[in-house]
């Protein structure tokens, strides 16, 4: 089922996608166990003349066992996602000293990038925005300040394993690196109206050369 | 209206005060369960509407959609075509004209239906039959009392029911139409008109949640009274019978979680038509639309167990009888319900790790929604507990109880996906988690509905339903369940948004086409099965198979009552002597022994 995974290009991805390999064979491995012990004893206990049920209320101890064995492994668990999560959600935590800082403004039914420009301060004249196109470099650390004008919008890249509702009148700090060059869809995932389905954005993410020529084509110094 | 009514067929009162304004617990209880039926059928329609736009986006509906001619040309070719040509020529703004022009769904309308479609599902189906039919009719039959505590509430509580439903169908047909902000009606989304469009249609999802939410709290009321202080001589708590301890369970829940829900209402409406704005963060008000997703899963999570543990309730006694053998672990399944019902307080955040709230609060409710894993994992093992060494007969009721089993186990395997939070970043708000409410709600929810409906049929009717129907509803719907939700889960591991009218927009959806189209077909094929239930129900109802007092030889009390059940119930009050679940009694020379029998007299059939 996983071969369904979109590519991932971001550098925290193989961390979400472990954990869900992990879970993966945990829950395959569970449900085998017991759909399989549930068709033998249908086939096994099924009636049969002259055979009576055996009367059993119960067994403390195999109750102990299950209730045990199911808290230690959801612990287990608990704690080799907490340092995923940190990592992706945690401001606390993000990489310092940005490549990039863009501004990412859900609007219904569009995604505004709004760059800061060479003096790095958003809302100065040379700001720059676009409708639906945001351009980083790879390999860079990006981080992204995602707010909306309206409703609520959903900051969507399937291949960078990237997910954040952008919520009106709040800045929401989101970072990425892409680790492979490439044009990506960035649809909405929150439900925004009418035109939510075929909200959609682009990230390009340019080699660093093409990225620099791009900043130079924009911003000529 | 209804007291006009009354007032003029005072001469027929009987036949009213029987039938139509009862204070009877049983025709309650029926009640509930027909008008939970008829509302499954709106609901599922609603889907069906909105499946066939997933697997052909923007094309014109099959039978009512005009023809491609038509579209293109002008041409009338079909019948079809003509009803259009007369919709268009007509001056008058038709609603089908808005909602679905030439029977193509356009995506407002789109939004409607999948909002009506869970809305319907979860507050007018299966609450009103787990809760409302259920409850009602098993309540007092099985605790041995000869009604519920307070006889007029609940009926109140049925009317307030059918008011919420014309409510909720009449949004439809109002300038705007329906609510479109979905069933969670995330704000501002669903606060501010001028995001949707929608006017009075929402007004009117809100209070007839309001009203539906009136019901729950009177309902809920009665069945916690009854249960306290009408148990029959010698039903102490533990040896109610596992469903009266879920429907217990689940009143507590709804009397403390609905409120919630209600207050959070009222002050949407009070935001919409009102001006305030607890919801909307302006530079004129200081409100926060997470506050409404606090509120609105507060209450929202507690439901999804108020959804399950009456499945739960019923899958067990099933279970039970079916294998003539007591209930594996009978306290550890009571205490295990406690625990989910406990849990299900304090993992609402669940719902809202990508909403911007606080990460590090993503992670305690993390580890308190994985925790479910445990109370739910006793539960699945002490199911196979009961039928291990058991004697199983494969009724068609007991099918039903293995399918919720086995769907439940699924269902709450892909639960730990969701509630995993790095895992939940890629898979949130997409069809991953469609495919897992579906799993719990309806391969968990809707199987013991089923189950339990053929099960207590003899008790509630006098009569079997045919059999035959019967297993070829549960096979037909047993595959096009699995076909229609599994692959919902690839989808989700794909990326697919939920939502979204037309997949094909996406590039990195174009690979799903094939995936929409199959699930489309199942979904249709499900649907249809469903015809078979209801006219076998309403077919068995006048020729069923007349049925003895006790058919499936159960120890519980409603089976001590006679056939069909008298007003009051019973002839005189049940005691009560042992556990609800004495299967196969060493020593017993029958394989049961009712509740209600006395100590050392010889096991007769039962009466």
């Amino acid at each position: 089922m996983l071969q369904w995974l979109p590519e991932d290009v971001s550098t925290f991805g193989q961390g979400v996608d472990n954990l869900f390999h992990a879970i993966y064979w945990l829950t395959l491995i569970v449900f085998v166990l017991v759909i399989g012990t549930l068709i033998v004893f249908l086939i096994k206990y099924r009636h049969q003349e002259g055979k009576r049920a055996t009367y059993i209320e119960g067994s403390t101890r195999l109750e102990i066992v299950w209730t045990a064995a199911t808290t230690v492994i959801v612990f287990v668990l608990a704690m080799f996602s907490y340092p995923q999560w940190n990592n992706i959600k945690s401001p606390t935590q993000f990489p310092e000293n940005p490549d990039v800082v863009v501004q990412v403004s859900g609007k219904q039914f569009n995604w505004d990038m709004t760059y800061p420009g060479p003096d790095n301060e958003f809302g100065t004249d040379d700001d720059l925005v676009l409708e639906n196109e945001l351009h980083v470099p790879v390999n860079a650390i990006v981080h992204i300040r995602l707010t909306s004008v309206d409703v609520i919008h959903s900051f969507f890249v399937p291949q960078l394993r990237l997910k954040q509702d952008a919520l009106p009148n709040r800045f929401i700090n989101v970072w990425f690196e892409a680790t492979k060059a490439g044009r990506y869809e960035i649809p909405c995932a929150e439900l925004c109206g009418f035109g939510h389905s075929g909200m959609l954005g682009y990230l390009n993410v340019h080699a660093q050369a093409d990225y620099d020529a791009w900043v130079q084509e924009r911003w000529p110094q | 209206m209804h007291d006009n009514e009354h007032t003029e067929h005072h001469h027929e009162e009987s036949f009213i005060r029987k039938y139509v304004f009862s204070l009877d617990h049983k025709t309650i209880g029926k009640q509930f369960l027909i008008y939970g039926l008829i509302m499954f059928f709106v609901g599922g329609g609603l889907a069906l509407l909105f499946r066939w736009q997933l697997a052909y986006p923007d094309r014109p509906l099959p039978i009512i959609g005009a023809s491609q001619q038509y579209i293109d040309e002008g041409e009338v070719v079909t019948g079809a075509d003509r009803m259009w040509e007369r919709i268009y020529e007509s001056d008058k703004e038709e609603w089908l004209e808005v909602s679905m022009p030439s029977g193509v769904i356009t995506p407002e309308f789109y939004n409607m239906l999948f909002t009506m479609h869970a809305t319907i599902m979860v507050f007018f189906v299966v609450v009103p039959i787990l809760v409302g039919a259920f409850g009602n009719f098993l309540i007092p039959l099985m605790i041995g009392t000869r009604d519920m505590a307070f006889p007029i509430l609940n009926m109140l509580s049925f009317w307030l029911a059918v008011l919420a439903a014309i409510v909720m169908v009449m949004g439809f047909f109002v300038p705007g139409g329906h609510a479109s902000a979905g069933w969670t009606g995330y704000a501002p989304l669903s606060s501010d008109p001028q995001w949707t469009g929608v006017e009075w249609g929402l007004n009117l999802w809100a209070i007839s949640l309001l009203l539906q939410g009136f019901s729950s709290l009177v309902g809920s009321i009665n069945y916690i009274t009854t249960i306290i202080n009408m148990r029959a001589p010698g039903m102490t708590f533990f040896r109610m019978p596992l469903v009266i301890w879920s429907l217990f369970i689940v009143a507590i829940l709804l009397l403390l979680a609905f409120p919630v829900l209600s207050s959070a209402l009222a002050l949407l409406i009070f935001d919409r038509l009102a001006g305030t704005t607890f919801f909307s963060a302006t530079a004129e008000g200081g409100g926060d639309p997470l506050l409404w997703q606090h509120l609105f899963w507060f209450f929202g999570h507690p439901e999804v167990y108020i959804l399950i543990l009456p499945g739960m309730g019923i899958a067990s006694e099933l279970v039970a009888v079916f294998s003539r053998k007591p209930i594996f672990g009978y306290r550890s399944m009571v205490y295990a319900m406690i625990a989910i019902a406990f849990l299900g307080w304090i993992v609402w955040g669940h719902h809202m790790f990508q909403s911007g709230m606080r990460p590090g609060l993503g992670s305690i409710f993390m580890t308190t929604t994985m925790l479910i894993a445990v109370p739910s994992a006793i539960k699945t093992f002490n199911w196979l507990g009961t039928m291990f060494r058991g004697s199983i007969r494969f009724t068609t009721p007991m099918l039903h109880g293995i399918a919720f089993v086995s769907m439940f186990v699924i269902g709450g395997l892909s639960g730990i996906y969701m509630a995993n939070t790095p895992v939940d970043i890629f898979i949130h708000d997409t069809y991953y988690i469609v495919a897992h409410i579906h799993y719990v709600v309806f391969g968990g929810s809707l199987f013991a509905i089923f189950g339990g409906i053929i099960f207590w049929f003899p008790k509630m009717y006098g009569r079997y339903m045919n059999d035959v129907l019967s297993k070829i509803h549960f096979w037909l719907t047993f595959i096009a369940f699995n076909c229609t939700f599994f692959p919902m889960h690839i989808l989700g591991v794909g990326g697919h948004m939920r939502r979204i009218s037309n997949p094909q927009q996406y590039e990195f959806l174009q690979g799903f086409e094939g995936m929409n189209i199959f699930i489309t077909m199942s979904a249709f094929t499900l649907g249809f099965a469903q015809l078979i239930l209801v006219f076998n129900f309403f077919w068995s109802i006048y020729k069923g198979k007349v049925a003895e007092q006790n058919p499936w030889q159960v120890n519980t009390l409603e089976w001590e009552a006679p056939t069909p059940v008298p007003h009051g119930n019973f002839g005189q009050i049940p005691t009560v002597y042992r556990g609800p679940y004495e299967y196969s009694v060493p020593g017993e020379e029958s394989d049961w022994i009712p509740q209600a029998q006395p100590e050392h007299a010889p096991a007769t059939s039962g009466d």
